[in-house]
């Protein structure tokens, strides 16, 4: 179960209060209805917003939805929204937290984004919840644009862009070479606009609210506020909702931590003397995960199980993500074992720097990053496993990892 | 005036056949794993015909010539 406390940072803004899930009459009851504006007053308040999406790319909102309008336009085709909430990454919560607790939120969203780029078919993507997405569904009566949920394998890559625009026409849930791109030939070769679920419930509140509304969290360069997934030894993940510019430290306890994992595993680790530093920021967040590692456990056996699960889940369709992978998990398995290492560390970096950029989709990239922060973050640990010891005394698995065998 | 071309590898059709690195050396050497590694440099104007000669003899082709993207 996973336990909100928004109110902790600062008035809820997506997730309804009481972790209870809102119905439709309790979701206008508190927002109020619906807003049906004209799409180029709601496209020019999305800019003044500066909304950015929440998948983890953290691409502007409004450029976004104009392209996909532009590319309707140019090619005479209907475009397709698809809103995502795959939600892949196992150490994430926040999207499946949301679409539990404030459907109707995303599901406005996903209508206001339909309306605005002039879409024909709208589709919420999800792993999990269809029976409860399709009930809260068949009471918005007055929706224009049916939506139709579609149920997604369980995979790491599932929800990326091309991934899904595939798996919705039919075909395998797969990255594919992206040229052109989504935005211009996705879902049955129309261009689709994918967005992720907490951008549309974003999307929703500053339909209603306003630009200037939306600016009052955050800070001047990066207005609003994002789900967060904490994870904190001993207790169960919170999805938390905190402004940009909130102090890490404010979100998880730093005291007695080591390092902590943000933006998730194709994210970074930071040493927490430097973390103690930081603010919430987009440009690492990803889709909001952070990890904190106590000072009694190894960061290096951490990253070594997070690799193993991420070479088994690459597609397996671009080889140097095919190849390079298995190796890194492995050579990182040698280096999270105290004992002699080899060239383990020359061929980590020389592997990481052959899959990065060369492939599909961002996977190798992902993992090449998670690669480097870990041989920077704990480089003093590498050395002590070189002299065959290791500084952990608690070696019991932390990070959320599927199907571990 | 021609728009300027790069090198661009489908990654998911690639099966480091290498002969793109056989017609262009100067642009494109095979990793460890025999998967082209390209230097992403502008396709010089003289070598445009090779290049689309290694684009058309690809046996799957992954390989293309597209225009350079601004920005």
């Amino acid at each position: 179960m996973t336990a909100t406390f928004p109110d902790l940072h600062m008035p809820p803004r997506l997730l309804a209060p009481g972790a209870t899930p809102a119905d439709l009459a309790t979701h206008h009851q508190r927002y109020g209805p619906p807003a049906h504006g004209d799409p180029e007053i709601l496209l020019r308040t999305v800019a003044e917003s500066g909304l950015t999406g929440r998948g983890g790319a953290g691409f502007p909102t409004y450029r976004k939805l104009v392209s996909v309008a532009q590319a309707g336009r140019r090619t005479g085709r209907a475009p397709v929204v698809v809103a995502n909430g795959a939600e892949g990454e196992p150490a994430s919560r926040k999207d499946r937290t949301l679409l539990r607790l404030s459907p109707h939120l995303v599901l406005d969203g996903l209508q206001l984004a339909a309306r605005t780029v002039g879409a024909g078919e709208a589709y919420l993507a999800v792993e999990d919840g269809v029976i409860w997405l399709e009930s809260a569904l068949a009471r918005r009566t007055a929706d224009p644009l049916p939506v139709k949920v579609v149920r997604l394998p369980k995979s790491f890559l599932s929800g990326q862009a091309a991934a899904l625009a595939r798996y919705v026409s039919g075909g395998a849930a797969l990255p594919t070479h992206q040229r052109p791109p989504v935005r211009e030939r996705g879902v049955h070769r129309a261009p689709t606009l994918v967005q992720n679920v907490e951008t549309l419930a974003h999307l929703a509140l500053v339909a209603r609210y306003g630009a200037d509304w939306y600016r009052t969290a955050g800070t001047p360069a990066q207005p609003g506020s994002a789900l967060c997934t904490v994870h904190v030894p001993g207790r169960e993940p919170r999805v938390v909702e905190a402004p940009y510019g909130l102090p890490l430290g404010r979100l998880l306890p730093l005291e007695g931590a080591r390092a902590v994992l943000v933006g998730g595993y194709h994210g970074t680790w930071i040493p927490a003397p430097e973390a103690a530093e930081l603010a919430l920021d987009a440009s690492y967040l990803g889709a909001g995960v952070l990890a904190a590692l106590p000072v009694d456990r190894c960061g290096l056996a951490e990253t070594a199980r997070v690799l193993r699960y991420l070479a088994l889940q690459s597609a397996g369709q671009c080889g140097p993500c095919l190849n390079g992978l298995p190796r890194i998990a492995g050579a990182f398995r040698t280096l999270a074992a105290p004992g002699p290492q080899g060239t383990v560390r020359a061929d980590l970096a020389r592997w990481s720097g052959l899959v990065e950029g060369r492939g599909a989709c961002h996977h190798p990239d992902g993992t090449a990053r998670l690669v480097r922060s870990a041989l920077t973050t704990f480089a003093a640990e590498v050395d002590a496993h070189a002299r065959g010891h290791c500084t952990a005394t608690d070696h019991t698995p932390l990070l959320p990892v599927p199907e571990e065998g | 005036m021609s728009t300027a071309q790069h090198i661009d590898i489908d990654w998911t059709a690639c099966q480091g056949h290498g002969l793109c690195a056989d017609y262009l050396p100067e642009h494109i050497v095979l990793d460890e794993w025999g998967y082209p590694l390209v230097d992403g440099a502008p396709v010089p104007v003289g070598t445009v015909r090779r290049a689309r000669r290694a684009a058309a003899d690809c046996p799957v082709l992954a390989l293309a010539l597209i225009p350079v993207r601004a920005g």
